[in-house]
């Protein structure tokens, strides 16, 4: 390998870590893969960057949330504050910020509605889902609350890439016989079931292994 | 969708609505207490610090100027905050921490057990790291921080950032490395 090939290898593999969370440019992740296609060593150590990301996720998400004592003290602080003016509008998107600003309580609320509504039709969207692998039809069932034991089974922590489309997803859970469980989590995070019995943890990664290969995967993990 | 929401709850926040610092509050606090309490190592600090930062935030809202993401900015803060509070910590502290750091690498029970689980010993290699690498880490992993925001946050230039990304890496190979486990890189 020539030392322009090394450097390339290089700048490339210092661009990994993003590739993997999702967050290089069109231009640079189209690069990062064409170098994945054609550099098996590159592949290998991209699946260790993988690793990091899963592990460095899970670990966040074990370190818990702050208690409500935060909020009371914020709180307590904003209110000792002086009482403010709001700031005069000077450019264009300053007066639109305040356009938005200007909005009532109630289109805030209808704003938040509408958001709860949209994600409300996604958690149906994923319902459906459950429901037509089940096949019962009887009965309401939810994605995160299933009609089995949501503790039985083998399951794994999924975050979906940014670019799947629900269909994509839907087609992804069908083809590979999967079913929400639970989410999704803080970060994104679904507890996807792979089978309805314990697996032993070399099957588990297995399949791991092998789902993590599906472009809609952007993060896999096994769990309890 | 989530970045302009964060931008329209700033602009009302700069106006003084409380219920627009509320919902901020409860989208963010929870990944601002985990940034935070990677870095400071102590739960009782990182929550006093987070009602800080969107303290900071309150008062700073009409400063905003939609350079960042909100996220980003908040994540500026909370570093500035954390690395504050670790130039104040006595030295002892700062040595204990260093020694626990230390201690890890015996092979107790636990860590045997933990040999057995690359996953384990991984995650626990991230807690090893430098505050300096968990935060690089942290915010390229977890808080999902492009290669220019995570410049504009720790205010280092872009090129320092994928060298720091790097070397935090190759840290974590060594780590594993001493619990037995050869990545086969660097």
């Amino acid at each position: 390998m020539t030392t322009n090939n090394e450097q390339t290898r290089s700048d490339i593999e210092k661009l990994l870590p993003w590739h993997a969370a999702g967050t290089l440019s069109r231009r640079d992740s189209q690069r990062v893969d064409e170098a994945l296609a054609r550099d098996p060593e590159l592949a290998r150590r991209y699946a260790l960057v993988r690793e990091e990301l899963g592990e460095t996720i899970l670990l966040n998400e074990s370190l818990g949330a702050p208690s409500g004592r935060a909020m009371e003290r914020l709180f307590a602080k904003i209110d000792a504050e002086p009482a403010r003016k709001a700031a005069p509008s000077i450019d264009l998107g300053t007066r639109i910020a305040e356009f938005f600003a200007s909005l009532t309580p109630r289109t805030l609320a209808l704003s938040a509605t509408a958001a709860a509504v949209a994600i409300l039709l996604q958690a149906a969207l994923i319902a459906g889902i459950v429901i037509k692998d089940h096949g019962t039809g009887s009965g309401y069932e939810t994605a995160s609350a299933p009609t089995t034991d949501p503790g039985v089974g083998a399951f794994t922590m999924i975050r979906f890439a940014p670019q799947a489309s629900s269909d994509d997803i839907n087609r992804f859970l069908e083809a590979n016989k999967l079913q929400i469980a639970s989410g999704p989590a803080p970060g994104g995070l679904y507890k996807v079931r792979v089978s309805m019995t314990g697996l032993p943890k070399a099957d588990l990664a297995r399949i791991v292994k092998k789902l993590q290969e599906d472009k809609v995967v952007g993060f896999i993990a096994t769990t309890e | 969708m989530q970045t302009t929401s964060d931008e329209v709850l700033i602009a009302r926040i700069a106006g003084g609505d409380r219920l627009a610092m509320q919902v901020l509050f409860a989208r963010h606090q929870v990944r601002v207490y985990r940034f935070v309490l990677r870095l400071v190592r102590n739960e009782a600090t990182a929550e006093d610090l987070i009602s800080e930062v969107f303290l900071d935030v309150w008062r700073q809202a009409g400063k905003f100027e939609g350079r960042s993401a909100v996220s980003t900015w908040m994540l500026g803060i909370a570093r500035f905050k954390a690395l504050s509070v670790l130039r104040k910590r006595p030295e002892e502290e700062l040595d204990e921490e260093a020694a626990e750091q230390i201690e890890d690498q015996t092979d107790d029970p636990e860590v045997a057990l933990a040999k057995k689980d690359k996953a384990a010993v991984l995650r626990q290699a991230l807690s090893k790291l430098s505050a300096e690498h968990r935060e690089i880490v942290d915010l390229v992993y977890y808080h999902e921080k492009s290669v220019e925001e995570v410049a504009g946050i720790v205010g280092i230039p872009e090129a320092t950032v994928k060298t720091r990304m790097f070397y935090a890496r190759k840290k974590l190979s060594e780590f594993l490395k001493e619990q037995g486990i050869d990545r086969g890189w660097p």
